[in-house]
């Protein structure tokens, strides 16, 4: 075919734009992504109800032994708080789906590829601003909650600096991993209502197992599924007293470090050779 | 400068584009044309490396997207306009797509005000027309201010008012030396911005011209005309060397002749005629022959497939023999102008 264009020779003056061209990197991306979780409600949302969740659950079980009868003498009192965190564990595997299958709910996905094509670093960028969202709200949280029960049960002896420190650092950090394990099955599915399924289940799962493997051979299987589940390695790192098998002391948080390590190299993995 | 090299992208065993190779040169607005289906967005999408193609490739400016650090100073998309998260404020939808790129927030401003959204930049754009999101997503493409522009059927969802306004948006553009890539699956609409055209069919590549080339081989004229004899007219004309075809209502098509010749030819021989006019099949028309018959004018031969067909049986009154009804076998021959 004779294409007449072919002759036009030289093409026209290409533009230019006035817009000076700085090499974007990975501080840009993380820009854009603390842009983008702040700006939508359902995070705040999110946050808000994970607050009131840890606050609130935690005061109420404080004022509630306080004005019992109970003897507390020798309970860790921060542990008190581990029932609004688990509960809040909803919230933050929520969010962290969220993060990243609202982009593939709206479409917005292809837009944010578009704009920055190195997948890997789309991805570093949301998992880091997430994390540090998740871990620092529920290190605050964590922190004011275990404060105002010491000081509502003050007949209690007061916590070590040990357990101070797992009780909201390790605490944080844990919730934190297991947000981003959300994160990353978030990339894994792309479908927001499937992947909080599918995390629910991940929390909830192994214990309901438990409760009905009461088998005799089976019981080993039962006791690990038992010690491995996460409210049960969330409640170790509150108190790991008379605690004989599964994880103890700091292990929960390595253990859901690794997993969510795991989970998310497989979701670079993924990322990076599927079609959005 | 877009270049495309052999690109082919398979689902399953499904050839949804089909060793594409063509270019897109600066300065002027490139059409990019096919029948719904025909691999367009796949294409566009394989541009932006958001699919990986099965095998071939695309530079932009002698590079793969993916090497572009700041992608949305080279090539801006309108891909999708609802491609944005509806529970953010058209202005912070902008912002996360500057910020990525390092341009500054100033510039969000700047665009918002180009597409006319500047009052409902505070506004969550879920709420938004599809008007509105379609010039949400052009604010998005013209950001980086970039010399590439790409959109995926921009008129989709725009009143009379925005499509003029698109028309000479992308026009201005192309003025300014950047190289605009549109797509569409309307002729008429591609005929008044396009000035090169791409046209694609299953996939495979059937045209690359201008557009003043395409009109000029595809626009077939005949004379169309109407009588209380037909059976008389039609030996006439016969004998006169033209092919004359029955269409419907009785009246009889003849290509290559003037609305003159006929007239005369009918007085010579007393034919009474109730009427006669000059057509122009319609570019609609003669792109929707060249899809139709894809399979027939693949481009890796060296046919042109330009021609538009003889009067045989024309589009809409007969299927193709050699393919299956893919553009609406309801279609009629209109001859509607563009």
């Amino acid at each position: 075919m004779t294409t007449p264009h072919q002759q036009q020779g030289a093409p026209v003056a290409s533009y230019s734009s006035p817009i000076p061209v700085r090499k974007a990197h990975l501080g840009d991306a993380l820009a854009s992504e603390w842009t983008k979780i702040r700006s939508v409600r359902s995070t705040i949302w999110t946050l808000s109800v994970m607050a009131v969740l840890i606050v609130g659950i935690g005061l109420l079980i404080a004022v509630a032994l306080n004005s019992s009868e109970a003897d507390i003498a020798n309970e860790q009192v921060l542990f008190f708080g581990f029932f609004g965190v688990l509960l809040a564990s909803v919230c933050v595997m929520t969010l962290g789906v969220l993060t990243v299958a609202s982009e593939y709910g709206t479409g917005m996905i292809r837009t944010t590829l578009t704009a920055c094509p190195s997948r890997s670093r789309v991805l570093t960028a949301k998992a880091l601003v997430f994390f540090l969202v998740v871990f620092v709200s529920t290190l605050v949280l964590t922190l004011v909650v275990g404060a105002l029960q010491v000081s509502i049960l003050d007949t209690a002896k007061a916590p070590t600096n040990e357990e101070w420190f797992r009780s909201t650092f390790g605490v944080s950090f844990f919730l934190a991993s297991l947000g981003l394990l959300s994160l990353a099955v978030g990339v894994l599915i792309r479908h927001s209502a499937g992947a909080i399924t599918a995390m629910i289940g991940v929390v909830l799962l192994p214990m309901v197992v438990a409760m009905f493997l009461a088998v005799e051979s089976l019981a080993k299987v039962q006791e690990a599924l038992f010690d491995y589940s996460i409210p049960n390695q969330l409640g170790v790192l509150y108190t790991d007293a008379g605690v004989d098998s599964g994880p103890q002391g700091w292990e929960p948080v390595w253990i859901m470090t690794a997993v969510a390590a795991a989970a998310l190299a497989g979701a670079y993995a993924v990322l990076n050779s599927r079609d959005v | 400068m877009i270049e495309l090299e052999g690109l082919s992208k398979r689902f399953g065993a499904k050839v949804a584009v089909d060793r594409l190779s063509f270019q897109v040169r600066p300065g002027v607005v490139t059409g990019f044309l096919g029948p719904n289906g025909a691999g367009k967005s796949t294409t566009m999408r394989m541009m932006l490396d958001l699919d990986n193609p099965t095998s071939g490739s695309v530079r932009i400016d002698g590079r793969h997207y993916r090497e572009l650090a700041e992608p949305l100073k080279y090539i801006g998309a309108l891909l999708d306009a609802k491609a944005m998260h509806g529970g953010r404020s058209a202005y912070n939808n902008l912002l996360c797509l500057a910020q990525a790129n390092r341009i500054p927030a100033s510039r969000v401003s700047e665009v918002l005000d180009i597409v006319g959204l500047t009052a409902v930049a505070r506004k969550k754009s879920k709420g938004f027309s599809l008007g509105m999101g379609q010039r949400l997503g052009i604010a998005s493409a013209l950001l980086g201010d970039p010399e590439i522009l790409m959109f995926d059927e921009p008129v989709n969802g725009l009143d009379p008012e925005g499509i003029h306004w698109i028309r000479n948006l992308m026009k201005q553009l192309a003025a300014e030396g950047r190289t605009i890539f549109v797509s569409s699956h309307l002729m008429s609409e591609m005929a008044l911005t396009a000035d090169h055209l791409i046209v694609i069919g299953q996939g495979r590549l059937l045209a690359d011209t201008t557009m003043a080339a395409f009109i000029q081989e595809n626009s077939r004229s005949y004379a169309r005309v109407r009588s209380p004899q037909p059976e008389r007219l039609r030996d006439l004309l016969h004998t006169a060397g033209f092919t004359p075809v029955e269409v419907a209502g009785g009246a009889l098509e003849v290509d290559g002749a003037s609305t003159e010749r006929l007239g005369e030819l009918a007085a010579e021989h007393g034919v009474v005629l109730h009427e006669l006019s000059a057509q122009r099949a319609s570019l609609e028309e003669a792109f929707m022959q060249m899809t139709a018959g894809s399979v027939e004018y693949h481009a890796h031969g060296t046919s042109d497939p330009g021609r538009s067909a003889p009067p045989g049986p024309r589009w809409g009154e007969g299927p193709p023999a050699d393919t299956g009804p893919r553009w609406g076998a309801g279609g009629g021959s209109g001859t509607e102008g563009i």
